[in-house]
Order: C-alpha cells, then structure tokens, then sequence
C-alpha cells in the first residue's frame, strides 16, 4: 500500500509542473540571487565605494592625498562634475561644497570627503587641533561610511608617511625641544626618501580589499549616532562625519522596510484579487458576464481599478501602522508618499492581472506567481535593501517595477526629493503599468469571441 | 410571428466541425427543445446565439433583425447551466450585480430586483450569502440573474440540473409565468422526459446539423412510426429470448413495439406463456422522445 501511495505522489509530480518549480527552480533561483547579493561577487569584482572630494586646501598635501585616494583600488573617486547648464554642455568643474552635499542628497555617492583649507596643519596632529576631514554621508547607508573613514587611515599612514613624519617631529621639536643641526640634516635628507618611496609603492600598490576597511572599521565611528556631528574618528587623520540628510537613520531604516515589505504583499494581493478571474473562468461567471453589457476590457478596467484602490489602502495603513508605533515620519512627506503608492499600487494592479491573465488555473497562477514575486522581491530590494548591493545587482534589479518603487520611496523618506525628483520613477513605473495592462488585455483576448 | 432565427450556421474549431450548417427558429411565446448528445454542438449554437462564438458562416436574427458577431445582445437573456454567481454576495447583491451589467440603473434595477426576489420565492433570503443557499435556491437564482433586464427570449441550458423534483415544478412554475407575457425560450437539455412534458417543439442536432425537428407527435411519427410500445415484467427470466421484444435488466422486463394494440399485444402474451413464464406487469404507451433520440443518435457512446 505504501508502494502504491509513492507511485500515485511521484505520478502527480511528474505530470504537475508548478509542482516541480516550486519544488526544484524556486530554491535554485532563490540560492543564485541570494549568492550573489551577500557573495557580492558577480563577475569576480568586489563592490567598490563611490566617492566625491572636495579639495579646498589647494595644497600639495591636499592634491597629494586625492591621488593616493584614486590610487585606491576599493575607491571609485569623483572630483569633477558636469556643469549646471544647457543638457549638451559637457564642462566638467571640480565638486565644491555644496555640490558634494547633492551627489550625496541624491544618492550619488554615500560618501564626500571635504578636505578643509589647513589640512596641511591637522594631519598627524596629537592634540586634537586644526580643521578635520569632514565626511559627509548619506544615513541610508550605514557600511560606507566606515569603509572610508577605514580606508582613509590607510592611506594617510601608507602614502604620505612624510608628511606625518614632519608633523611628528614638529610636535616632538615643540614638546620636548628642538633637534641638533646633524639630526636635522639627516631628518631633511630623510624625508625626501621617504615621500618618493611612498609614490612609489602607492602608484604599484596592489589591489586593496573591501576587508581593508574592516580593519579598520572600528576606528571609526558609525553614521548613526545621536549627535548630527562626531569627531570621534581617531586615527592618522581626524575625521569629523556631517550626516546631510537631517533624519534619524533608524527612521529612515523603517520607512524603507514598511515600503519595502508592503510592495511584496501587494503584489501578493494583487496576484490573489486578480485570479479571480480566473475562478470566474472556472465558475461560468466570466461566461456570463462577457454575454452582458459589460465587456473584457470594462471587466479588466474594473478590477484594475479596485486592486490599486485595495493596494494603496494596503500600503497607507503599512505607513500609518509605522508612524504610530515606529515613529516614522510619513506626514512630512505625504504629497511625495501619495505619489509613489499611487503609482506603486497602480502597477502592481496591472502586473497581478497580466499574470492571472497568463495563467491557465488558479493552481497555475499560485506556483507562477509564487516564484515570480519572490525573485522579484528580492532582486528589487523588499528582501534586502538595494543600497547594500552590488552595482551589478542594483542594475539587474531595475528589470523589476518594484526596484523603482522602492527607490521613489527611498528619495521620498530618506533623501527628502521634491516631487519632481520622483520622475524617473514615476515614468518607469508608468510604463510597466501601460505594458502590463496591454500583456494583459491580448492574453484575456482568449476568453472572449471565439 | 419567428423571434430568432438561425440559417445555415457554420463554425469549425480547428479540424472539429462543431456546425454544419445548423437551422432553427423560435416563436413568440414557443418554448423550444435543443436536444442532442454531448459534443453534437448545442453549446456552440447557444453561445453563438449569446455572440460568444463568432460563426464562420450563417446568420442569426433577433426580431427580424440581422446580428453582427460582436453585437450586444439587449433582447436576449442567457441562463448558464453553471451557478454562475458570485458566492460570498448575498441573493440582493448578485442581483443587483448582474442587472448593472445589463444596464438596469436606480429605480429600474430595484424594481427588477424586488421583482426576482418575489419570482424565485427568495424574499425571505435576500441578504444571506448566496453560499448558504441550497442547490434549488442557486438555481432559481440563476435564473433569475439572466431575466432581469427583461429579455423576450432567454436562452436555458440545462436550468434544472441536480435539483429535486419539488425545485424543478417550481422552476417550470416561473418559466411559465415570463411565457405567459409572451416571452420565448430555447431550453437545451438531456432531461428527455422534461422537454418531452414542456416543450412545443423539439430540434434535435447531432454532428453539427439538425436531424429531427417537430413536435413530439411528428417526431414519433417520422421515426419510430406510430404504434405503442408494451412492456412486459415476468416472474422469472425465461431460458430462450422472447420473439419481438427485448430484455432489460435481469432479464425479467421485456419491451418491445406493438404496431396494432388490438392484434399484436394478444401475440405477446401468448409468446410469454409459450415461454413458461407468467406476466406479473404489463404497460402500453406511445413511444418516448427517448426513443425517438435513441433511434436517432444510436446508443454507442460519444466519449
């Protein structure tokens, strides 16, 4: 009897397709974006810190510390951007200030390094004195911060060894009294040495590791402390972290998970609401239905209509549920928040009924639909925040409507966009939504005349 | 006066010829019996005359009037043989549901649906969901769903299917009350006793074309002829076949047609006793629409 039960599971196996995805493609698919995501591998490269300096030292120091920073292989340095203007104007002007402060309000970059006017008087200083390094940072992304302040300290002790030499001595001249006239002559044919060699090893450095700045990593301290200042970082050279968007980090952390999370179960929702067409295949109602006045595309127009009303109820009560126990800061963004769940809602509507539309039976849709929002979920950031990813992630997750919804929510809570900011995600999502009514409405064409 | 006719109906699914050419019409009033095997294309007729199906040839008119393919069809009302309703909606809302979707609005949809509620006797039940209800209960609502928006011909399909006697009287009771407002009907069904007792005239198709149509009386006399048909029940199966009838069930009824009752009934009995058997129970009557349709279609299996 046992035998004969085996037979009859392994026959329905065998003959049901949805079964054997679930069963073998969906953790195999599951496995690959995951390993990819946390091995950060893909293709063998190591994900690489966007970052943007700002030189306002204008010293050979200064100058000196760029180059080494570019020489950095775990660093992608931006010093230069196009210049405001007319679209075809391709002049590139060094990054000030407040240039900086955007590149990383925008997302750019999490990162800009603004190397103060004195930066030749801070390094290697034991006192505490002089301008420090300011790093300015985006709060949304927790890691880059440390790897470069990490990275930093590398780099000031490995490529500008003179230079600290010279501060030290200067330091130990000013404490302890001045250096003989022979150690002074030795010290000055010295330092030469010293700075060329470490031009040398800096320009054939090998490639440095993202685990660099894990050495480092506690030296420097995190984005999210209390103070919107800190000049805690101890190292070589004193850095002081300037977080540019105002909100607490953990707030910003909420926002992204209630977007995050509501956009998986929407798509959810909207998979289930919309197979009720195809219960109503099943039940003679669309039959029914199609006989009356109202036809395919009325029907579609009406349940696309009450998914997105569904989806953006979903999402609202997602917010508020966040706002009254997380403290999330929804009703300073309510205009950018209605935008985004309109439009987020509206999508995940069309996409739900282009799969039912797909699908032959309910049973079909679950299985399909099941593996099809799970990897969209995760290659589009409701499983782990796209900011950790790697850029070939990032950018294979933007084939997933869900991708850009959750980077309008991203600019809305954490990067404080204007609503005009919101347009390329509003225009991405706008066009999957049109493909996916129009996939669905030629696949429901079978269910009309035949 | 004809409602809806049908000319030379013709539509292929692929290498199927599911209409070749299919005939009919429906009168003011006439309640009509589509009648055939499963696969004969019934269906197909009826969805073609609903403007689901688009025929490859042939026409169809509505009230003297030629319908095209993708034509919203106002006059004619359509009664699935499916419950097809919604099942968490109470008997109200589905039929609110399905009269907007005939275009009833406000005072006319609610008029409507008081109507259908006193019609299918569901007054009492009106705001429970329609799952609650039994079979008869979902029938009757069926029904009423595809006559809401007064239609003067309703297309049935199998309207009295799995419900028990008592639901079907009572079914027939409020199709016979839209017939007595003149409204026709074409009723597709394999209940052959129930079109036999309704029905005025009786088409049936088989292989996509028309191959009997009449009233019951003509159809006997075109095909099985116009003697009686006698049934006889022994006590005991008889050890050699009976001449001129044959057994059915154990082998103690026997049937077999009788042209003159007078004459041929008395040769039967005396066959019987020839047998060694006594009669315990013995009928005479016309032949059965089952009869003719046996006769018709044969008795080997379609599928």
């Amino acid at each position: 009897m046992i035998r004969t039960l085996l037979r009859i599971h392994w026959t329905n196996l065998r003959r049901d397709r949805v079964a054997q995805l679930l069963s073998f493609v969906v953790p195999m698919a599951f496995f690959t974006i995951f390993a990819l995501i946390f091995g950060g591998r893909g293709g063998g490269v190591t994900g690489r810190v966007h970052i943007a300096v700002v030189d306002e030292s204008h010293t050979a120091t200064s100058q000196r510390l760029v180059r080494a920073l570019q020489a950095e292989k775990s660093l992608i340095v931006l010093t230069r951007v196009k210049a405001g203007g007319p679209a075809r104007d391709t002049t590139r002007v060094p990054i000030d200030r407040a240039r900086a402060e955007q590149l990383v309000r925008e997302g750019r970059v999490p990162v800009a390094l603004v190397l103060p006017a004195g930066l030749d008087t801070s390094l290697a200083r034991f006192d505490g004195g002089g301008a420090p390094i300011q790093m300015l940072s985006d709060p949304s992304d927790p890691i880059a911060p440390q790897v470069v302040g990490g990275l930093l300290q590398k780099i000031v002790m490995s490529a500008m060894p003179d230079v600290f030499m010279k501060s030290g001595i200067g330091q130990f001249e000013r404490y302890t009294g001045g250096l003989t006239p022979r150690q002074r002559t030795a010290v000055d044919q010295w330092l030469p040495q010293l700075r060329a060699r470490a031009e040398r090893d800096s320009a054939g450095a090998p490639a440095t590791s993202a685990g660099a700045g894990g050495d480092s990593a506690g030296a420097a301290s995190g984005p999210g402390a209390d103070s919107a200042k800190s000049a805690d970082f101890s190292g070589l050279a004193r850095v002081e972290v300037v977080p540019v968007l105002g909100r607490k980090q953990d707030t910003g952390m909420i926002s992204f998970y209630a977007a995050a999370i509501a956009v998986m179960f929407l798509l959810f929702t909207a998979s289930a609401v919309a197979g009720t067409l195809l219960d109503e295949v099943d039940s003679g109602t669309l039959e029914r239905v199609l006989s009356s006045r109202l036809g395919m595309t009325g029907l579609l127009a009406g349940k696309w209509i009450y998914i997105t009303l569904l989806g953006m109820l979903q999402i609202t009560v997602m917010f508020v549920y966040g706002m009254l126990v997380f403290r999330l800061d929804l009703l300073h963004h309510l205009p950018g928040f209605a935008v985004m769940t309109l439009f987020t809602a509206a999508t995940a509507a069309a996409f739900g009924l282009f799969l039912a539309s797909m699908c032959r039976t309910r049973a079909q849709l679950g299985g399909i639909s099941l593996l099809i929002i799970l990897v969209m979920s995760a290659l589009g950031g409701s499983m782990f925040p796209r900011i950790f990813m790697t850029p070939g992630m990032l950018k294979a997750g933007l084939v997933t409507f869900n991708a850009w919804a959750l980077d309008g929510y991203v600019k809305v809570f954490w990067r404080e966009a204007p609503l005009a900011d919101l347009l390329p995600q509003v225009g991405m999502l706008a066009g999957f939504l049109v493909v996916f009514l129009v996939l669905a409405r030629l696949f429901a064409r079978r269910w009309e005349r035949v | 006066m004809t409602i809806l006719r049908v000319e030379d109906a013709k539509k292929a699914f692929g290498a199927t010829q599911a209409l070749c050419g299919v005939s009919l019409e429906l009168g003011e009033g006439e309640l009509l019996g589509l009648l055939g095997p499963n696969g004969a294309g019934k269906t197909t007729l009826v969805r073609a005359l609903a403007g689901r199906v688009r025929l490859d040839g042939g026409t169809i008119e509505l009230f003297g009037r030629r319908l095209s393919a993708t034509e919203t069809r106002d006059g004619l009302g359509v009664v699935p043989q499916e419950i097809a309703l919604y099942p968490l909606l109470t008997a109200r809302e589905n039929l609110e549901a399905f009269g907007s979707f005939n275009g009833l609005r406000g005072g006319a949809l609610r008029d409507r649906v008081a109507w259908a509620l006193e019609w299918t006797g569901l007054s009492e039940r009106a705001r429970e969901p329609i799952r609650r209800f039994s079979g008869g209960m979902r029938r009757r609502l069926n029904i009423a769903c595809g006559v809401l928006h007064e239609p003067r011909v309703i297309l049935l399909d199998e309207p009295t299917v799995g419900v028990d006697p008592q639901s079907r009287e009572r079914i027939y009771e409020m199709l016979d009350r839209l017939r007595a407002n003149g409204v026709s009907m074409l009723l597709t069904t394999h209940q052959l006793d129930e079109a036999e007792a309704r029905c005025e005239r009786i088409v049936i198709v088989d292989r996509g074309r028309v191959i009997a149509a009449g009233t019951l009386g003509d159809l006997v006399r075109d095909t099985v002829g116009g003697g009686r048909v006698v049934t006889v029940k022994l006590d005991r199966a008889p050890a050699t076949p009976i001449e001129g009838l044959a057994s059915e069930a154990n082998g103690t009824i026997w049937r077999g047609p009788v042209r003159d009752v007078d004459v041929d009934l008395a040769a039967v009995l005396r066959r019987v006793a020839a047998a060694g058997r006594t009669v315990e129970d013995l009928e005479v009557r016309q032949p059965s629409l089952q009869s003719v349709f046996l006769h018709l279609t044969g008795r080997e299996l379609r599928e």
